[in-house]
């Protein structure tokens, strides 16, 4: 294709190809500081295009495809080819990946253990993530957590932070290197979207995999509130999270067995994020002993 | 076109994949994938070194397909077993048929829906059976139903509620509208029997089978991986004493010697089959068309060639119907605005 990239994130690397250069030149510089990865063989290949020629010239829309694509994936305006493109890496992930268990979540670790939080789009699960790994957390992931089939450790797949809507301001206040930020994607089919490139430590660490030893279910905009997630309930829920449970077979059945025995279970209400912060320290205080 | 080439190179000797470079191992990769060849590829490269990433990326494809054949035979399980009472020959055809009686086509085959081949006269009794059982019709468009019953060499596709596997209950191999009448009967009379009291077409309908499919039917997409086929298949047939004879003979039975005759000829040229040179015939121009059209993915998954692909296509469906049929049903199918 006329232009393209490689990127690795984690254990994966990707292809990716376009009719135009914007979404490669974004790309390139968001993921600039990430090991280069130009001349291996990679995962998977994901192509930006033109679905007729003249959409590369009057109003260009992003066509997505790849090695596994939707049937019904609608194109985006090219302003969002980078959102395109993180969407159409997401997918090959989703259904393509075996070597680990795919759990829709984000992950971070301290002290060379793991905290993973799983829950639906809106729980806060994402911002979170991206409020720890400024905390002295080391930012893990924030929407894929690898698990590994063999040690059950959660495995790290920290590419851009995709922060949306309110999140977006507040992590503006947050974070003083303004070059860490992709532009603002506005009316995306998710709102407004804005992309964050993780610490540099998180990116150096990316292939050290730790033990997880503490699994919550955020959940935004309630009253503070703690309680137990039931075994049962919790490895029905992750099925759920999981986007190749199926595919892997026995594997995959016994990797998220040991996980649900082995890792407490919390669903955890919040109003506000400095709330959520003190509850995650005093949940991880006791997690640790 | 390149990464077609490079596909087929690998395929037929692995150790090619150790000659290229990176640029060209993704290329192949990524049309095998585009192909439905990658578990192939891969089990057939399971014993030459090649680098860890390329392992993984060929572990993971082996995962899949092991997976994949492993739901097939449930499928086949659970469709035996809805059919068992009738006491009926039934036929498993393809995919399904490679893996149930463990032929070397099967090595990495990725099985879809599950192919059958029953007596015309038991199709109702066969229908009525897998109802019962769970399967429901995809289509139960009235044209559509109807088409299929009055002109097509299947049953509408069903499929089941709870497992969504498709089902296709075939009566012959070719559409009533095609040219070529196959003896359907002697397919069933001649088919062998497995151990689990299925059977499967014996070696020469077998091939007669994948021509008509691709030569006389089919517009050619996936044609590497039906080819494969071929030649997988051809490959251990080939060994066995008056095979050429019996599949030149069974061809004429089925009105199928030049779809034959030309399957042999692109199974050679892509991957250089054992083939019987008397009875293949010689390479023509409309054979190096078709050729064109099956290598047609490029180095990033694509299919090139549009003029290519579409003569191909217009072709395929003037040898499945007479030209006022088409017409006829082209016109119904845009009416209905799915055409």
């Amino acid at each position: 294709m006329l232009h393209s990239c490689q990127i690795g994130v984690g254990p994966a690397i990707f292809r990716i190809g376009s009719d135009w250069g914007a979404p490669i030149r974004q790309l390139r510089q968001l993921y600039g500081h990430y090991p280069a990865v130009d001349d291996a063989v990679p995962d998977f290949t994901v192509r930006l295009y033109a679905e007729r020629w003249w959409r590369r010239f009057v109003r260009p829309s992003v066509q997505l495809s790849g090695d596994y694509m939707l049937p019904d994936a609608s194109p985006l305006p090219l302003a969002q080819g980078l959102l395109a493109a993180e969407m159409a890496m997401n997918l090959q992930m989703a259904m393509g990946w075996r070597r680990h268990l795919l759990l829709h979540a984000s992950a971070a670790e301290r002290d060379g253990r793991v905290l993973v939080m799983t829950g639906l789009s809106g729980s806060g699960k994402s911002t979170l993530s991206a409020i720890l790994a400024e905390n002295g957390w080391r930012f893990l992931a924030d929407e894929f957590a690898l698990l590994d089939l063999d040690q059950g450790h959660i495995h790290p797949f920290p590419r851009l932070i995709s922060l949306k809507n309110s999140s977006i301001a507040a992590m503006d206040k947050v974070i003083d290197n303004k070059a860490r930020f992709g532009p603002i994607l506005k009316d995306t089919p998710k709102g407004d979207i804005r992309h964050l490139v993780p610490p540099q430590s998180a990116i150096d660490a990316m292939r050290e995999s730790a033990p997880p030893i503490l699994l919550l279910y955020p959940s935004f905009g309630k009253e503070k509130q703690i309680r137990e997630v039931a075994p049962t309930e919790n490895f029905v829920r992750l099925t759920q999270a999981s986007t190749n449970y199926v595919a892997l077979g026995e594997a995959g059945f016994d990797a998220l067995t040991r996980f649900v025995q082995n890792v407490p279970a919390l669903a955890i209400d919040y109003s506000n994020a400095n709330e959520a912060m003190a509850m995650i320290d005093e949940l991880w205080l006791e997690a640790s002993r | 076109m390149k990464a077609s080439k490079l596909l087929a190179q690998c395929l037929v000797r692995p150790a090619h994949l150790q000659t290229l470079t990176n640029g060209d191992v993704t290329a192949v990769i990524t049309a095998a994938r585009a192909e439905k060849l990658l578990a192939t590829l891969a089990m057939r490269s399971e014993n030459i070194a090649v680098p860890e990433r390329l392992k993984h990326i060929f572990q993971d494809a082996i995962i899949d397909c092991n997976n994949v054949q492993r739901l097939a035979m449930w499928e086949v399980d659970r469709m035996y077993f809805a059919l068992n009472s009738l006491n009926i020959p039934v036929v498993l055809l393809k995919g399904s048929a490679f893996v149930a009686a463990n032929l070397a086509a099967a090595t990495g085959r990725q099985v879809g829906d599950l192919d059958i081949l029953v007596p015309r006269v038991q199709l109702e009794a066969v229908e009525a059976k897998l109802i019962l059982a769970g399967w429901e019709w995809v289509k139960d468009d009235p044209y559509d139903q109807q088409y299929y019953r009055q002109w097509m060499h299947e049953l509408p596709p069903m499929i089941h509620n709870e497992r969504d596997g498709m089902i296709d209950v075939h009566h012959t191999i070719l559409p009533l509208t095609a040219r070529p009448t196959p003896d359907a009967h002697s397919l069933i009379d001649q088919a062998i029997t497995l151990d689990s009291g299925l059977f499967i077409l014996q070696p020469a309908d077998m091939i007669c089978h994948a021509a008509a499919h691709l030569a006389a039917d089919g517009d050619m997409a996936g044609g590497m991986r039906n080819l494969w086929d071929v030649h997988a298949l051809l490959e251990a047939f080939a060994q066995q004493d008056g095979f050429w004879d019996s599949l030149d003979k069974r061809a004429q039975a089925h009105q199928l010697s030049d779809p034959v005759a030309r399957t042999l000829r692109l199974a050679n040229r892509l991957y250089g089959t054992p083939i019987d040179k008397r009875f293949a015939g010689t390479f023509s121009l409309l054979d190096r068309l078709l050729m064109r059209r099956i290598m047609a993915r490029d180095a990033w998954g694509r299919e090139a060639y549009i003029f290519t692909r579409f003569a191909v296509y217009i072709r395929s469906h003037w040898l499945r119907m007479p030209p006022l049929m088409l017409a006829k049903h082209l016109w119904i199918k845009w009416r209905k605005g799915d055409g």
